[in-house]
């Protein structure tokens, strides 16, 4: 089965042309935007029908979002893209970046169209320098045939896209500290208010969407946005990548509707490796609490359904343990990314993910003390909801999440100091 | 003093920003720098923020801010292993082992011939490949296992 | 305005404010540690969290605007356990050296910690250590582990002084405060970093280890060094000043001040102090009584003016002086039947004495410099000579407004300039009235007769042109004359084309004066009138008997190598001074005088503003106020009227219930224009270098350890120094006429061709003669 929008070119051998793009029905959006001579409101409404929500890992309404772009202001606005994928687990936009880079191109296109922005950002992260000479590239090919650059297919309208490459900074997806980074800063959050619709790059209006985000738009403005949105399941429109890693025997990229059930995106990825017995599942990036993996063999993969058995879809990627994962150990990674990626700002989160950290690794190592758990829930709500931008959150939560489902172990660990696996 | 290799290559990144905004081409010099030395040293950095005009603070704050710059010399070939969740759930600390004793050096070391370097990396985004290191900032390879990693490193001590 | 609720106290706010804005303004404190009303909001530090109704988590009341009906909690149990747990957050990694912390006793950290700290830690893991820094003499990074990253001194540096020197350098625990390569914060502003530290990381340097603060009083004062008119705090222990900080004064110095004002004090204690009367007898110096000297000096001037006349006698008087001692030194000579007084030392045209309206000054209000729109800065060093004139309008460009610059060098202000022109000093003249003769034609209006010569044959050039433009383009444009202009040989015709740019293009205009009573001494009258002689006449014809008050003549006058000359030829010098200086060589008497922490007495500021002040400590050792000193002189030698019980006397007689703003005039009438000499060859620049302004400052020790006290070099564009096949670094030799002196030459590209840049103010240069005029180098 051809993959039906995110990576509908993966069957060819190239998947990346544009000359393959256009096979698959590629540009028509746009041109369909261009000739039909479409009003911002026009394409607003029908992004809102898809139901399409953020694919960066909020969630946030995209056709809401493009609304709050000053409607009559003169002056320069920007699109950005942000392809930052720093989430542990998620690796999604990367085989778009490869795969399908004129998906991406075009919706971004088209959103540049609606809110009449005439320069792009694409922010790629640096691990991933061949997707970004692939987008490059992309943007080069996109440019002569007239998709790009000025008078885009002779409508008179002009938009261009940039490249701009990270160099290792994970809180650069958050999407002021990505402005920063573009601005050529240090990638250091900006407080909210003001919001990028009203002061963004350069301290002009400004939108960001993910990639996925903006690779979904020329399918919902070409089959409609009720088609898109009949893909998934009501509140959670359409299709989406979800990245599987860790102790699956296929992990890999698959685009499936929106209320998937877990189960069958496991059997997807070739079920649990050696066919040990899945013990714990981070279901949408290594910031959501984690979940036991009993729970996630009944749920759904749709917002709704993550969200009320107490995690969050996030970005959809989805990190599976099995039985044989010392869950104090993992983590003790997770809490040691959190620490080295704070920015540094904010107090709570500059402070307390290190202290996070060498509690969750004083504990692994046989050194735990029996006050450590609660002292690590009460850090957690000192940090939760008190920073700048969710850097604090994305901290506290996985924290919070496996001494919820998995107390014992770590009590365990501080007791025996050892592992229980 | 930037080399005229350099110069181009900034100037070319200029391009994509609005010309009161070369702060902007900032993070892609230093790469260019890093590039073609392998790491950036001070002067590099005064060097940069001359040729784009800013204060050389402010290049160091970039400088030090993304962790994929090198600040000291490192290996002909740097090799920089993903240890996060998804790597460290399919082996990666076995990667980093592994490497350590191919190459006699630990996580932030250099080789004594200078030829390979050896760095931890935070995700990738490229979790589905673990385990995984890039070369350079610019290879990627996934999926690794002893066997690959001979190659690789055989393959890199030819160049 | 709107309505918000904090505390249950009802209140009006101006919309756009912040809570913690709004909260101030109600009397209600919110702890904060980044926040400061006078930088950008960072909301960082987290401190200042409150609940505020309808809001899921606690805010930032730094970042988080006032709306209609809010209703904030500053102390409810959701705000104080959000206020707790960032202080515990704070604490964890700071060091527990509070009992040696300089900080100790003002530490916003300390104060706010004992309300919101736990009592004991809970952090059981190593603390984090952070390297010290050195970043120069002035201010201390020795403790960078008590940083708490609010980033205050990173902004102040980019936002006010307007030079990202300090940065936040790696992330994350890491992240850490530092200049680039440990490199020295040179900054003319850098002290105020260590009173926006709210922690004990940025010190003072000078003041480390040197007392706790709670042993100091705080005395105030006002600066003596240039004409803002800064409010200082000077904290005294055991009569000693130990450290100056800021007094607020929103409408002067705001709450800064620069590092001129706040590290000059350790000059007060200089190895040079005069602190014994002295006489020269036989050649040799004699530490004497007062009563001697004093009876020393009114006999010889009395004889002086017997045999020689009156007017061999000559007062030069430093513009730092006070407003009674410039009065009781003009009235002593004047008693003696000479007129010869003036105290503008550095000024070298005097062709607008007796035409003007009133004294020259500011002609407006400082803090209405920073509603200016339009600007037209004319020949002026700013950021050196008065460094916070130059963030205030740096702050106005920030908002908007535009500055041009008319100057004879291209030193970087840190702002942005709208236009520039920057010509020899020749030039100054012809380019200014070309900007007349722009905003007259564009005005289509006829030129005044009085400065028609002066506009005769200019040909507009397209900046001139631009730069009427810009100032005709503004609803409060204003022109102002800085120590160059006010120093230059036209400097009269200067300010009879600003007067009249001014008149035309609905522009107000003004003086930056140099000292601390460029006012006050027009007003003390401290200026030859009905035939005296003004500072350079006096020197140009020596007297045989000169008075100087706190001069150091070579240093402080226009010509040094001619003062020198004039003093060394007298029959007698009284050297009034707090210093022995060079006047040790050819002065009579020597009188210690207190500097203007050790007196009371007042200054009228640029914008005629008169500040009093007491003396901060007693006189040290001998040395006496030297208004009482005048007084006694006057005794002695029976002049009338100085029976003066107190400095306030004092005041009381030069103002009289005057109305200082009704002295001040800048309007000049009738100046008769002297063509200028026309110039050929090279041409000097002086610059009086920040920290060779005074006497003071020039034995300020770590002031004179900074950048801009190094040894002055020649300074030319590299195509003039080529021309003369001269390398940067080597030795050259400088002339002006009959004096040469030896310096070592460098490049500075922001020189028009043609000129030579050699600083004033400094004993290197001092033999080489004029401020201004012509010059040559020539290799060794
Ligand atoms: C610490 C942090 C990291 C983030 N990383 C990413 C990222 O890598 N990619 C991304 O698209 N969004 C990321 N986000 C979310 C963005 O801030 C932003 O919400 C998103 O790009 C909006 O796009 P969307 O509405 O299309 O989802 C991150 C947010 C935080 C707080
Ligand atoms: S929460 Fe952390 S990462 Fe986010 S702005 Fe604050 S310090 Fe930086
Ligand atoms: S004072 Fe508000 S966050 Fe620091």
């Amino acid at each position: 089965m051809n993959a039906p929008i995110l990576l509908n070119t993966s069957h060819f051998d190239q998947p990346w042309t544009l000359e393959n793009y256009l096979k698959v029905g590629g540009y028509q959006a746009l041109r369909k935007v261009i000739e039909n001579k479409m009003t911002a409101d026009e394409i607003i409404a029908e992004v809102k029908a898809s139901g399409l929500r953020g694919r960066g890992g909020a969630g946030f309404p995209t056709g809401l979002k493009w609304s709050f772009m000053p409607k009559n202001y003169n002056g320069v606005k920007y699109l950005v893209c942000n392809s930052d994928e720093g989430e542990p687990g998620t690796c999604k936009d990367r085989d778009i970046l490869r795969y399908n880079p004129h998906s991406l191109i075009e919706g971004m296109a088209i959103a540049a169209y609606t809110m009449q922005v005439q320069t792009g950002y694409n922010y790629v992260h640096g691990e991933i320098y061949e997707a970004y000479e692939r987008m490059e590239d992309a943007c080069e090919e996109a440019r002569k045939a007239g998709y790009l650059g000025n008078n885009i297919i002779g409508s008179g309208f002009s938009f261009d896209l940039h490249n701009h490459m990270g160099y290792g900074a994970y809180v650069c997806g958050e999407e002021t500290a990505l402005l920063e980074s573009i601005e050529g800063k240090k990638g250091q959050p900006r407080f909210k208010p003001p919001f990028p619709a009203n002061y963004g790059l350069y301290g002009k209006p400004t939108t960001i969407n993910n990639t996925e985000t903006f690779a979904s738009i020329p399918y919902i403005i070409r089959e409609g946005g009720k088609k898109f949105a009949d893909m998934g399941v009501p509140n959670s429109g359409g299709v989406k990548l979800f990245s599987i890693s860790g102790h699956v025997n296929n992990p890999g990229n698959f685009e499936v509707p929106l209320g998937t059930p877990f189960k069958k995106l496991l059997e997807m990825a070739g079920g649990v490796r050696n066919g040990n017995k899945l013990k714990a599942v981070i279901p949408g990036g290594s910031s959501m609490p984690v979940l036991p993996g009993e729970i996630m063999m009944d749920l759904n993969m749709d917002f709704d359904s993550i969200q009320k058995a107490g995690s969050y879809l996030g970005t959809g990627a989805v990190i599976v343990m099995d039985e044989t994962t010392c869950m104090v150990k993992a983590l003790e990674r997770l809490s040691y990314f959190y620490f080295e990626e704070s920015c540094g700002q904010c107090t709570p989160c500059r402070e307390g993910t290190g202290w996070l950290y060498r509690i969750v690794h004083r504990i692994e190592k046989g050194e735990g003390r029996p006050e450590d758990l609660d002292l690590l829930a009460d850090l957690c709500e000192n940090i939760a909801g008190r920073t700048i931008c969710a850097l604090g959150d994305a901290a506290a939560w996985p924290v919070q999440g496996f001494l919820k489902h998995f107390r014992s172990e770590f009590e365990y660990h501080i007791e025996h100091k050892r592992c229980l696996v | 003093m930037l080399s005229d290799q350099i110069k181009t290559r900034i100037d070319r990144e200029l391009a994509k920003y609005p010309a009161d905004q070369k702060q902007s081409a900032v993070m892609a010099a230093l790469r260019f720098v890093q590039d073609e030395k392998g790491w950036i040293s001070n002067d590099d950095m005064e060097d940069v923020a001359g040729y784009l005009g800013m204060p050389h603070m402010a290049v160091y704050e970039v400088a030090t801010f993304y962790h994929m710059y090198n600040l000291k010399p490192m290996g002909k070939h740097t090799l920089t292993v993903c240890t996060n969740i998804s790597c460290m759930l399919c082996g990666s600390s076995e990667v980093v082992d592994y490497l350590g004793k191919k190459l006699g050096i630990g996580l932030g070391e250099v080789t004594a011939d200078g030829k390979f370097g050896l760095r931890e990396g935070e995700c990738f985004g490229a979790c589905v490949d673990a385990p995984m290191f890039t070369i350079n900032n610019k290879r990627l390879c996934g999926k690794l296992t002893n066997a690959k990693i001979d190659e690789i490193l055989a393959e890199l001590d030819k160049q | 305005m709107i309505n918000i609720e904090i505390d249950g106290k009802q209140l009006q706010v101006e919309n756009g404010r912040s809570v913690i804005e709004a909260a101030h303004q109600a009397g209600i404190y919110i702890p904060h540690f980044c926040y400061h009303k006078k930088l950008s909001i960072a909301a960082n530090c987290r401190m200042c969290l409150v609940q505020v109704e309808k809001a899921p988590k606690p805010l930032p009341a730094c970042a988080t605007p006032v709306a209609e009906g809010m209703k904030v909690y500053t102390a409810s149990e959701q705000a104080v356990k959000a206020q707790k747990g960032v202080m515990e957050f704070l604490l964890i990694n700071h060091p527990l050296d509070c009992p040696i912390c300089d900080q100790g006793g003002e530490c916003e950290l300390q104060d706010l910690a004992v309300g919101y700290g736990g009592s004991a830690s809970r952090y059981q893991e190593d603390k984090r250590v952070v390297l010290h820094k050195d970043i120069g003499p002035l201010v201390s990074a020795e403790e960078m582990s008590r940083c708490i990253n609010c980033t205050r001194c990173v902004r102040f540096g980019v936002e006010v002084a307007g030079e990202m020197e300090l940065g936040q350098a790696f992330r994350g625990e890491h992240a850490e405060i530092m200049s680039f390569v440990d490199g020295a914060v040179n900054s003319e502003l850098s002290g105020n970093m260590i009173d926006l530290c709210p922690v004990g990381a940025l010190t003072s340097k000078p003041f480390r280890y040197k007392a706790r603060t709670w042993e100091l009083s705080r005395r105030r004062a006002v600066s003596p060094h240039d004409s803002l008119g800064s409010n200082l705090a000077a904290l005294v222990m055991n009569n000693r000043v130990m450290r100056v900080d800021p007094v607020e004064n929103e409408e002067l110095n705001e709450c800064w001040i620069s590092d001129r004002d706040r590290f000059s004090y350790e000059g007060l204690n200089s190895e040079e102090r005069l602190t014994k009367p002295m006489l020269k007898q036989g050649g040799k110096w004699q530490e004497v009584d007062w009563q001697v000297a004093l009876e020393y000096v009114a006999n010889g001037l009395r004889q002086i003016g017997k045999e020689a006349g009156a007017a061999q006698i000559g007062a030069l008087v430093s513009p730092g002086s006070t407003l009674e001692e410039m009065h009781l030194v003009q009235k002593l000579v004047r008693g003696l039947g000479s007129h010869n007084v003036d105290f503008r030392l550095r000024q070298s045209d005097f062709s607008a004495d007796g035409k003007m309206q009133g004294a020259p000054w500011l002609g407006m209000k400082v803090a209405e410099v920073s509603s200016a729109d339009r600007m037209l800065l004319v020949g002026s060093f700013l950021r050196k000579d008065h460094p916070l004139f130059a963030s205030r309008i740096r702050q106005a460009v920030k908002r908007g407004a535009q500055v041009n610059l008319l100057h004879s060098a291209d030193d970087d202000l840190l702002m942005k300039l709208a236009n520039k022109a920057i010509v020899p000093p020749s030039e100054l003249v012809p380019m200014l009235a070309q900007i007349l003769q722009a905003v007259a034609t564009s005005k289509g209006t006829h030129l005044h007769s009085s400065v028609q010569s002066l506009v005769q044959g200019v040909v507009v050039s397209a900046t001139a042109k631009t730069i009427a433009e810009n100032l005709a383009g503004g609803e409060r444009a204003i022109i102002l004359l800085g120590n160059f202009a006010q120093q230059h040989p036209q400097a009269a015709q200067l300010q009879l084309l600003s007067q009249h740019i001014a008149a035309l293009s609905n522009a107000r205009f003004g003086f930056i004066g140099e000292g601390a009573n460029s006012v006050g001494g027009y007003i003390a009258n401290a200026v030859p009138a009905e035939g005296g002689m003004n500072a350079a006449a006096m020197l140009a014809s020596p007297r045989k008997a000169y008075l100087l008050m706190n001069v150091e003549p070579e240093l402080d006058a226009h010509n040094g190598q001619l003062a020198l000359e004039a003093m060394k030829s007298a029959e007698m010098v009284v050297a009034m001074s707090s210093y022995k200086h060079k006047a040790m060589d050819y002065a009579d008497v020597m009188l210690p005088i207190a500097p203007f922490t050790e007196t009371s007495g007042s200054f009228i500021n640029a914008e005629g503003r008169l500040q009093g002040f007491r003396g901060a400590v007693k006189p040290l050792g001998e040395t006496r106020p030297a208004w009482k000193v005048l007084r006694v002189l006057g005794n002695l030698l029976n002049i009338s009227g100085f029976d003066y019980d107190t400095s306030e006397a004092v005041r009381d007689e030069v103002l009289g219930g005057r109305d200082v703003s009704a002295s001040m005039n800048n309007t000049l009438q009738g100046l008769v224009v002297q063509p200028a000499p026309v110039s050929t060859g090279m041409q000097r620049v002086a610059d009086v270098p920040l920290y060779a302004t005074d006497s003071i400052v020039r034995r300020s020790a770590p002031l004179q350890a900074t950048r801009d006290a190094q040894t002055p070099a020649v300074q030319m564009r590299s195509d003039d120094l080529a021309k003369l096949g001269i390398k940067a670094g080597d030795t050259v030799k400088v002339t002006m006429g009959q004096n040469t002196v030896q310096l070592t030459a460098s490049v500075n590209e922001g020189l028009p061709a043609g000129v030579v840049r050699v600083a004033a103010g400094r004993a290197e240069t001092a033999g080489l003669g004029a401020m201004f005029g012509a010059i040559s180098v020539e290799r060794v």
